[in-house]
């Protein structure tokens, strides 16, 4: 089995703008659009699609407060995003490791086969 | 290290890097770490299929260096041709170390988009040099900080 992060979480974390959005949010907890728009080399239009994208993927919510809308992280989602990495990483060293025994045992076998020849 | 960089592991082996590039790339060898059936002709922009119990999905293969780098695209949309974007991209990196040992590196990348101006992308690269799971952990630790649950 492969481990699968869905795609929406996926290419929500993939993109670099967002995850400025998403550093943003994690330390300075809930803030408005405009708010962001202030501190990122992107324009207020590009900060409201992100929001957009990483509210789907449910990584953020949103709740209005008077006439303002805040943005925070969704803290449960991130952990699952977390641990599906981690889960992959995991995955990999899984394979990294029969490999490493695959290889090993053909060169062992390989040194031997030689030392019978010679 | 590119932007949209997923998952970086790499593994020392005792034995030549001829010995693992065969390991890696031959879809014998691969059936026995990595897919339970693999169908790969291993060639710069063959089309194969790898299966996974009863799951399965296309292949293409983009570079075939050897016994260097070998790498192919994967979990794109069927139907579609996998381009960066829309597919997660596996790199093998194989470096000789020396007295018969190997360095074996993965890397599988993706989602990358590609709207960004590359300065601002290079930018913000080199302030994010952590892994993945390092980022993630990271703004989860911080997330726990600010609001104890």
């Amino acid at each position: 089995m492969t481990a699968q992060i869905d795609d929406e979480l996926w290419s929500a974390i993939a993109d670099p703008s967002r995850r400025h959005v998403l550093d943003l949010l994690v330390s300075n907890g809930e803030v408005s659009a405009s708010w962001l728009a202030g501190r990122v080399p992107f324009s207020r239009q590009a900060v409201s699609k992100h929001l957009v994208v990483l509210e789907r993927a449910g990584l953020v919510s949103r709740r209005k407060r008077g006439r303002e809308v805040l943005y925070q992280v969704e803290a449960n989602r991130l952990d699952q995003a977390t641990q599906a990495m981690a889960e992959l990483a995991a995955q990999w060293d899984r394979r990294l490791g029969m490999i490493k025994r695959l290889a090993e045992t053909a060169h062992a076998e390989n040194r031997k086969g030689n030392r019978h020849e010679g | 290290m590119m932007p949209g960089l997923m998952i970086e592991r790499e593994v020392l082996i005792e034995a030549p890097a001829e010995v693992v590039w065969r390991t890696v790339t031959e879809p014998d060898q691969m059936s026995q770490w990595f897919a339970d059936r693999v169908e790969l002709v291993v060639e710069p922009g063959a089309h194969g299929y790898m299966e996974f119990g009863d799951q399965g999905g296309p292949v293409v293969v983009e570079v075939v260096d050897p016994p260097t780098r070998f790498s192919f695209r994967w979990n794109h949309p069927r139907g579609e041709e996998p381009v960066p974007g829309n597919s997660m991209l596996v790199e093998f990196t194989l470096t000789p170390e020396g007295g018969e040992r190997t360095r074996l590196r993965v890397a599988e990348s993706g989602h990358e988009l590609l709207a960004w101006p590359d300065a601002e992308k290079q930018r913000y690269a080199d302030e994010h040099r952590e892994g993945w799971a390092e980022y993630l952990d990271r703004l989860a630790t911080l997330l726990a900080k600010r609001q104890p649950r």
